[in-house]
């Protein structure tokens, strides 16, 4: 069979573009729209806004967005999938379905609504029958944070987005379910695939990860001949045309900018990379080393080979808890020895905070025109440089010794070395910090709570 | 660009040092406190060299004070090496104060490093003019 399920991304993250989706459902032929907005600190940024207003935690471009393009999802039967639910997937999907009805369109817009991700309320069930939801990366017991705890939610997969789609979902509304799931949802329910077709389920997770970050594959953020790269203003965001037997393409609509080809697919391919030859998502375990691609014409690329392996009994859980405090203050100096005037802006200001008895946890200074990106390795700054940003951050448990250091960086203005400015924005803010915990927790304790509801506009 | 014009007048002999942006492209990424660099070799005949040469040992001496451990993996099929940069990000996500907090643009801070290649390579792989 010559069919293929064409996927197209219309957002890699929350702030991307808002034409794409637009025009992923204007300019060419596709089936899904697979709407992507969660990376690991967009849950704790979601949570933080939901703790300031309950209707909020969702991402609420995504409705706009919506109303932009209902109409043609109606008429040219586009479905989508996205989890811009956040941490508030039903307050997301009655904003939809209250545009819906605005622009006219009730009863004929059918929202999968998947719920079931958060465990928030089960924590300390879990923590009771001996689930430690160790941090992956230090090795903790959540024990040690479990008072400042602000969000947990459990990375699905694939499985409740094909679930709503089998049960009409027009657009399938989501919290946590991964980046990958949202392509190979739509993948596995038309193309027929078992849950445990590991190769074909690998395949499917590639596709989603080589669109998941929007134009990312076609030419944008491509450093490999990037002043080759043409029609940036007008970027096509990659589209993926799968093929039954989990070969498929990448390719983007016609007329539109960027490029794909071998090496925008490649770069995306280790965009975020651990293990190659395990990447592993609630779905199963994608081979890395195993793909191919293939240029096979001009901004297609097709990719195959790829296998895979059955998948974990564990799944990811995405935690947040109150970390504490920080701010980033700036100032700008000029020639000549800029970088010397704001090194010794830099030595006055910790002199100072330190006879004030401040304390934090960190105190961090780079220097933007010299070492900010690179550290070291930028070698020697270059004495004639026009201008150099001082930035300093500060980072603390308390409030009260960051909020003293913002009062600190103005002051520097006229009480510290010459030719400074670029203080236009005021005192800088002063930030929460809500931190990012991953641990796992076994599949069992998860699924059976994880629901999928039909609502009708 | 120090040895630029010594290296165009020898012929064979003692390779030159080349920074790997004339040889490699590379995308980089976080998961949590870890950066990690993919490294792709501008041509599939450069890869072997990247293989041989920017090993992890290396990678974690020119990330010294940087970064705490380096791992490497390979994937010939993409021409490309993955590098996993342990404690390169003051914390991460939303903890670390730094500029590049996520470590987008790590891979760049790798590409500045220098391989011993092959004199012909050198020759060919460095442009006339400077396009990367």
């Amino acid at each position: 069979m010559s069919r293929v399920v064409r996927v197209a991304a219309g957002q890699g993250f929350w702030g991307d573009w808002l034409e794409a989706p637009v025009r992923q459902v204007q300019g060419g032929p596709i089936d899904y729209l697979m709407m992507d907005y969660l990376a690991e600190v967009t849950m704790s940024i979601m949570q933080k806004q939901k703790s300031r207003d309950p209707a909020a935690g969702y991402a609420r471009d995504f409705v706009p967005a919506m109303e932009r393009i209902l109409p043609d999802l109606a008429a040219k039967g586009i479905r989508v999938t996205s989890n811009a639910g956040g941490v508030n997937p039903r307050g997301c999907a009655e904003a939809v379905l209250e545009t819906a009805r605005r622009l006219g369109l009730g009863g004929r817009i059918r929202v999968g609504l998947v719920t079931g991700d958060d465990i928030l309320d089960r924590l300390d069930k879990l923590l009771a029958r001996g689930h430690e939801l160790r941090d992956l990366d230090t090795g903790r017991p959540l024990s040690d944070i479990r008072a400042r705890v602000r969000s947990a939610n459990v990375y699905l997969g694939m499985a409740p987005v094909v679930e709503a789609l089998g049960a009409g979902a027009d657009i399938v509304i989501t919290g946590r379910v991964t980046d990958t799931g949202l392509t190979l949802g739509p993948l596995a329910h038309e193309l027929g695939w078992g849950a445990d077709d590991w190769d074909r389920i690998a395949a499917g997770t590639v596709a989603g990860h080589i669109i998941e970050c929007g134009a990312q594959a076609s030419g944008g953020n491509l450093l490999k001949d990037w002043q080759r790269v043409r029609g940036l203003e007008r970027v096509g965001f990659p589209v993926v045309e799968m093929s039954a037997d989990g070969t498929f393409v990448v390719t983007k609509h016609p007329g539109t900018g960027g490029v794909v080809n071998v090496a925008s697919v490649t770069e995306q391919l280790v965009y975020e990379m651990g293990d190659p030859r395990s990447y592993i998502t609630p779905d199963g375990i994608a081979d890395f080393t195993t793909i191919r691609l293939r240029q096979q014409g001009k901004d297609r690329v097709q990719v195959s080979g790829i296998k895979g392996a059955p998948r974990t009994g564990m799944l990811k859980v995405s935690i947040a808890y109150f970390y504490g405090y920080k701010a980033v203050g700036t100032l700008v100096y000029a020639w000549p020895d800029a970088f010397a005037k704001a090194r010794a802006a830099d030595l006055v200001l910790r002199a100072r905070l330190r006879d004030l008895g401040l304390e934090f946890e960190q105190v961090l200074t780079e220097f933007v025109g010299v070492d900010a990106t690179h550290g070291r390795l930028a070698g020697k700054p270059d004495p004639d440089a026009p201008e150099v940003q001082l930035r300093i951050g500060v980072r603390a448990r308390e409030r009260a010794p960051v909020e003293r250091f913002t009062r600190e960086i103005a002051p520097l203005v006229l009480t510290g070395p010459p030719s400074v400015t670029g203080f236009a924005g005021g005192r800088p803010a002063v930030e929460e910090i809500v931190a990012y915990w991953p641990a796992l927790v076994d599949r069992r304790e998860i699924e059976p709570h994880v629901r999928v509801e039909i609502l009708t506009a | 660009m120090r040895g630029k014009r010594a290296t165009a007048r020898r012929p064979a002999g003692p390779p030159a040092r080349l920074q790997l942006r004339w040889l490699a492209h590379a995308r980089s990424g976080d998961k949590g406190n870890t950066a990690n660099v993919g490294l792709i070799a501008l041509e599939p005949s450069l890869y072997p060299l990247l293989v041989t040469q920017v090993t992890a040992a290396r990678v974690a001496r020119h990330f010294r004070g940087m970064v705490s451990r380096v791992e490497r993996f390979e994937l010939p099929n993409l021409n490309a090496l993955n590098f996993l940069l342990h404690d390169a990000l003051d914390g991460g996500g939303t903890i670390s104060l730094k500029t590049d907090a996520q470590g987008k643009v790590y891979s760049t801070a790798l590409l500045r490093m220098e391989i011993p290649v092959p004199f012909a390579v050198a020759r060919q792989a460095r442009p006339k003019r400077s396009a990367g």
